[in-house]
């Protein structure tokens, strides 16, 4: 069964699919891509994956389990956690902050145990900071630990987001496009992180990314969205070299006035 | 500045001034009881006192003896100094559940005072004859027995905190301004229900308001009667009420320190910085700002009914917008999510309105009456219309805005606490 399957996914914002019919599966244990595009429907099927949207029709099953009609705070506790593609970080909150805040869905203690300052509560959040500062060395922020969030360089703030969103401690980790704005370097170094993680821990990652190097290097499946539906699906050798993925990238091959080939 | 700022960073000089600075402006007030000028002196020595780098056993000490002592014990020279505290502290205790709402979570209320009504009715209407006017029946078992104050308190707790939550619950959706309206009509509608509730069936007794309300008893009498002290009520109650809010406000700082350190500030927090990136981390965005809502709304109820109780009498006209906007100024001005912030910002305003700006309208109504002559203009002449008691909104309003152009952030702005990270 793969961790992660959708069937049939349509979204409509008015008169706009802004997804159509979309299937798609992920299986356990892999990096898979979604290109295309700008206005594909790449983050839309993120926000419907995530609950952030409901998708119109089409089911969502992640271990078997619906995520349909689900808020995105009870999917993140179910195990499916994102990071977005403008970053949004708690920005005046410290570093370990907002990796405290990603675990929330983890805490287990009542308002009376916060209130009496119990046992419980000093055991469970003292374990709570250790995991954050393990958290932190995992991507590198250790030091930065109580700095403020805004006042992190960019680089920085993509790679927060990472450890907020490992914070809960997902089986499936949603990355919108980890690498914009990165230089080749950042990319590949944080790259090598996620295929870290993989090995390490049981994490299955989805990626929406511009960077075909990246893609072309990390991904085990990459699927091709265009004006809202799929349009193609396999190894990244394959697609590369699918004539619908071109055309959706260059445009298709026309035959002007004069029988030179122009691009539309 | 800097000079001082230095000294009261040492331990050693920075005691001495405390304690001096404490010593002084107590002598001072004690010497000359009318002075408010003395008296506004002691009040900025317990803010040197919270910024100087003294041990923090003998804060402690100091702020147990400054509060606990010094302070009741003027108050019983002059009775006044003891009602501007007490009306400090209840509005400590306002800001600082304002500061939850807004503070923390981000929610912008401007109905705020709605759940100071509704503890000070839940009071009243009990602790007066009014409530056998709907029950006749049990008539007369009201008004209630002082015993029943402490009770209704946790009561009172519970019907504010519940009220929190039903305005929580159609705003949930809301943002920002929106919020901030429906917040506004929510105040409003308390308000004009309050009033208008004396038919058909007289619960609040309308405009005129509930009076008498019954006071809590004055439980420790016969203890104070065996030692030998044997004060009147009138000179014991004061005394009661300043502490009773003392107790309540010292609970209530607690109970917001540990909220504010824990998952559930974090999550409030992180609501405010941004409900997406929130709600997509796991947290619940319905649950947390509902808990917000009703932990604002219940330290809001339990100073209503000691407001009710400790004033006799309430009427509507004690629970206006004006009221509700002038704790939000409170909470602006001492620092958005800062308790420190809140408690001061609180403290200012209120000392502000109830001694500096009336202060200085009846100076400059005196200098008026004695017909002194500024700039070859006699003030005898000044028109009534420029009275000096209509100075006393004006500049409070030129505070305000002077203190949002140079310091917007507020008087001492939430600070991120740093701390050691557990080893892995």
């Amino acid at each position: 069964m793969p961790l992660l399957e959708t069937q049939d996914i349509t979204k409509r914002f008015g008169g706009l699919a802004a997804l159509t019919r979309v299937n798609f599966a992920l299986e356990e244990g892999t990096i898979a891509s979604i290109i295309g595009p700008n206005g594909a429907g790449k983050t839309t099927l993120f926000n419907v994956l995530t609950g952030v949207y409901q998708p119109d029709a089409g089911s969502v099953l992640f271990r078997g389990t619906s995520l349909v009609g689900r808020r995105p705070d009870q999917i993140a506790a179910l195990g499916v956690c994102r990071t977005f593609q403008n970053i949004r970080l708690f920005a005046n909150m410290t570093v370990v902050e907002n990796v405290l805040v990603g675990m929330h869905c983890r805490v287990a203690l009542s308002i009376l145990d916060v209130l009496g300052r119990t046992t419980r509560f000093a055991v469970d959040e003292g374990q709570l900071w250790r995991k954050a500062g393990t958290l932190l060395d995992t991507v590198g922020l250790r030091t930065k630990a109580n700095e403020v969030a805004k006042n992190l360089p960019y680089g920085e703030q993509r790679r927060l987001e990472l450890a907020r969103a490992l914070a809960s401690g997902p089986a499936l980790l949603l990355l919108d496009e980890p690498t914009a704005g990165m230089t080749q370097g950042e990319a590949r170094s944080l790259m090598a992180l996620l295929r870290k993680l993989i090995a390490e821990q049981t994490l299955t990652i989805l990626l929406i990314e511009h960077n075909m190097r990246v893609v072309m290097e990390v991904s085990d499946k990459v699927t091709v969205l265009d004006y809202g539906e799929k349009i193609a699906e396999g190894a990244p050798a394959v697609v590369q070299k699918d004539t619908r993925v071109i055309e959706a990238y260059l445009g298709r091959k026309r035959w002007g006035a004069k029988g030179e080939p122009t691009h539309a | 500045m800097a000079a001082a700022r230095r000294l009261l960073a040492r331990p050693g000089p920075a005691t001495v001034i405390a304690l001096l600075a404490i010593g002084l402006s107590a002598f001072l007030v004690a010497y000359q009881p009318r002075s408010v000028m003395a008296f506004l002196c002691f009040q900025g020595s317990i803010l040197v006192l919270y910024f100087a780098h003294v041990p923090a056993w003998l804060k402690r000490v100091l702020g147990i003896l400054t509060l606990g002592i010094l302070m009741p014990a003027l108050g019983s020279i002059n009775g006044y100094y003891l009602e501007v505290a007490t009306q400090v502290g209840i509005f400590v205790a306002l800001a600082l559940g304002l500061n939850i709402v807004v503070g923390l979570a981000g929610l912008l209320d401007l109905g705020y005072v709605a759940f100071y009504a509704v503890g000070a009715y839940t009071w009243a209407i009990f602790a007066s004859p009014q409530a056998g006017k709907f029950l006749p029946s049990l008539a007369a078992d009201f008004p209630l027995a002082g015993g029943w104050f402490f009770p209704f308190l946790l009561l009172a707790v519970g019907v504010a905190g519940l009220t929190g939550m039903l305005l929580g619950l159609p705003v949930l959706r809301l943002r920002g301004d929106y919020l901030a309206i429906v917040t506004l009509g929510f105040g409003e509608v308390i308000r004009v229900l309050a009033n208008n509730l004396d038919k058909p069936i007289n619960l609040t007794n309308g405009p005129q308001g509930i009076t008498p309300i019954t006071r809590p008893p004055l439980f420790f009498q016969p203890v104070l009667q065996a030692v030998g002290i044997d004060a009147p009520p009138s000179l014991l109650y004061p005394l009661y009420f300043y502490f009773l809010v003392l107790a309540i406000v010292m609970v209530i700082i607690v109970v917001n320190r540990r909220l504010e350190d824990s998952h559930i500030g974090r999550a409030w927090e992180a609501i405010r910085e941004d409900e997406l990136a929130a709600i997509s981390m796991g947290v619940p965005l319905v649950r947390m700002k509902l808990l917000a809502f009703a932990c604002g709304a219940s330290f809001a109820g339990a100073m209503g009914v000691v407001f009710s109780a400790k004033q006799v009498f309430i009427n509507p006209e004690s629970f206006t917008f004006l009221e509700s906007i002038g704790v939000l100024s409170m909470v602006i001005l001492g620092g958005m999510g800062s308790i420190p912030g809140a408690i001061l910002g609180a403290s200012v305003v209120t000392v502000l309105n109830l001694q500096v700006l009336k202060g200085l309208s009846l100076w400059l109504n005196s200098l008026r009456n004695a017909g002194v002559t500024i700039l070859g203009y006699n003030l005898a002449y000044l028109p009534t219309q420029l009275e000096p008691a209509k100075y006393e909104r004006m500049i409070f309003g030129i505070i305000l805005i002077l203190m949002m152009i140079f310091r917007p952030q507020g008087i001492l702005p939430a600070r991120r606490r740093s701390r050691e990270l557990g080893e892995p």
